[in-house]
């Protein structure tokens, strides 16, 4: 069971959040210039990291909001979230691998 | 169905080093590496073989799953599939010459709504327009079947009938990566275990042999069989798969006097329970919705399979959890396996089983040596390439596998 660091609610166990695969994966800029081999690309391969790895998470049973964590994938270690709670007005640091 | 474990032939295989080169070289000796070892040895005279395992023989996945054989899919290409498997499954025993226990108790999937009953009378259907075996019963012919399942109406999800595949069943997973071992090593193909593929020898576009811990190994052609690990490998060339690991856990009981006549699913309330030729009740469920490579998985999804289970088998209340494990799935965006050429000229692929590869490990061989001896696919597995992730021709079996992925 993974203890993960909400930015908004603090810690909560993992049965309350919801995964959402890797972290920072931009919406094509120019969608109706893509090639169908790199809508594929969009659509269906992320990064399968054995390591340390950005991903996605919500907390579905508490604040409902998104945030990037970086995990270890072997050890499940959490190694980064965010590190400033945001404000009303601002969005938290992003979180990179 | 109580059964003595069988005697092990004298002779299983040598333990050779490696040459310097192959006409094929396999990585990952689990089920469906060796397999395909042995069909290319059997089905195509292509005996200068290597199977590299980073660990010992069938230590992975093939190891770590619930034994589970079944062709019941929904879509066409994944059901002739899994029926060629159970048909060669059928066979091997005798034509591996090593008694691995497989057993045809049937399998039930349960329904316990309106939505499971369409969904699983549009299978029997779907199964028998394809020449699979498959039956419907109502909830009182479930319990003529397998008379340990709670059948009451008052239950907060009650047991309204079940697909029944009568062919269907399971077989000890150990035994049956030795059969195939035994009988790759005897065709003169090396098995190789401690060998860890560090990289690929490269010259311009084509693959030319793998770098190991053992130093080099040139090939005529390379087959990643991989499985959770597919992806970490394909990195090494250059290729990004579509493909995410998971944690998939497994458990089994104390021994139990035998109680438990055939296998039962339940996608619904989500666990799958058999009783292994020992007694041990067998069970899975689902896989951790995280990425994951560390053969172990949460505690919750253990927590969530045993009330499944108890649900299901009020006469389990007091039975004890003997040991948990874990294995690392391959999952693809369509919840099908991925069998193939890739655009690496002579690197080959077969990964993406996710969360059912066992039942598959005959067939799977018997595609994929298909494929590297001809450098083209097999019918059976023409639909299941890489470029279908481009063309969109996915064969979606998501939540129509019978098992939710």
């Amino acid at each position: 069971m993974l203890l993960i660091a909400c930015p908004w609610c603090g810690e909560r166990d993992e049965l309350e959040f919801h995964y959402g695969g890797q972290a920072h994966v931009a919406y094509p800029a120019d969608p109706e210039g893509l090639s169908d081999a790199e809508w594929g690309e969009y659509l269906f391969v992320r990064d399968n990291t054995k390591g340390p790895f950005a991903e996605r998470w919500s907390h579905a049973a508490g604040c409902r909001r998104w945030f990037n964590v970086v995990r270890h994938t072997v050890t499940h270690q959490i190694l980064a979230v965010p590190s400033d709670r945001p404000t009303a007005a601002g969005r938290p640091k992003p979180v990179t691998a | 169905m109580s059964h003595q474990l069988p005697e092990h032939p004298d002779r299983l295989w040598r333990t050779p080093d490696p040459k310097r080169s192959y006409d094929v070289v396999i990585v990952g000796a689990g089920g469906h590496g060796l397999a395909t070892a042995y069909y290319l040895a059997r089905n195509h005279g292509i005996t200068n073989v290597a199977v590299l395992e980073r660990g010992w023989l069938a230590g992975g996945n093939m190891a770590r799953n619930t034994t589970i054989i079944r062709s019941n899919y929904l879509c066409e290409e994944s059901a002739a599939l899994y029926e060629h498997a159970l048909k060669l499954w059928e066979v091997l025993p005798q034509e591996l010459e090593y008694d691995f226990l497989f057993s045809q108790r049937g399998v039930l999937n349960l329904a316990h709504t309106l939505q499971d009953v369409r969904e699983g009378t549009r299978r029997v259907n779907a199964n028998r327009l394809g020449g699979v075996d498959a039956e419907w019963l109502d909830a009182d012919q479930v319990r003529e079947f397998c008379p340990i399942v709670n059948t009451s109406p008052d239950v907060r999800y009650p047991v309204l009938g079940a697909t029944l595949q009568p062919r269907a069943g399971i077989a000890k997973h150990d035994h049956v990566a030795w059969a195939l071992a035994r009988k790759a090593d005897e065709y003169g193909v090396d098995l190789i275990q401690g060998c860890e593929v560090t990289g690929f020898l490269r010259e311009g576009d084509r693959v030319v042999g793998v770098r190991t811990s053992r130093g080099p190994i040139g090939a005529g052609r390379v087959a990643l069989a991989a499985a959770g690990h597919s992806s970490v490998l394909a990195d090494l060339a250059g290729l990004r798969l579509p493909v995410q690991s998971h944690p998939l856990q497994a458990l089994v009981s104390e021994l139990l006097e035998p109680v438990h006549p055939t296998v039962v699913m339940s996608n619904h309330v989500h666990v799958y329970v058999s009783q292994a030729h020992k007694g041990e009740l067998v069970m899975g469920a689902g896989v951790d919705p995280y990425n994951g490579y560390g053969q172990r998985g949460s505690f919750h999804q253990i927590e969530h399979q045993m009330a499944a289970a108890l649900e299901l088998f009020p006469v389990f209340a007091r039975a004890h959890v003997l040991r948990t494990w874990g294995g690392i799935v391959d999952v693809t965006p369509d919840a099908s396996p991925i069998i193939g050429p890739t655009p690496i000229e002579n690197l080959f692929l077969n990964c993406g089983w996710g969360t059912g590869g066992f039942k598959a490990t005959p067939a799977s061989g018997w595609v994929y040596a298909h494929t590297i001896a001809t450098g083209e696919p097999h019918p059976l597995n023409a639909p299941f390439g890489l470029e279908r992730f481009t063309t969109g021709a996915l064969i979606d079996e998501h939540g129509a596998a019978a098992v939710a992925h």
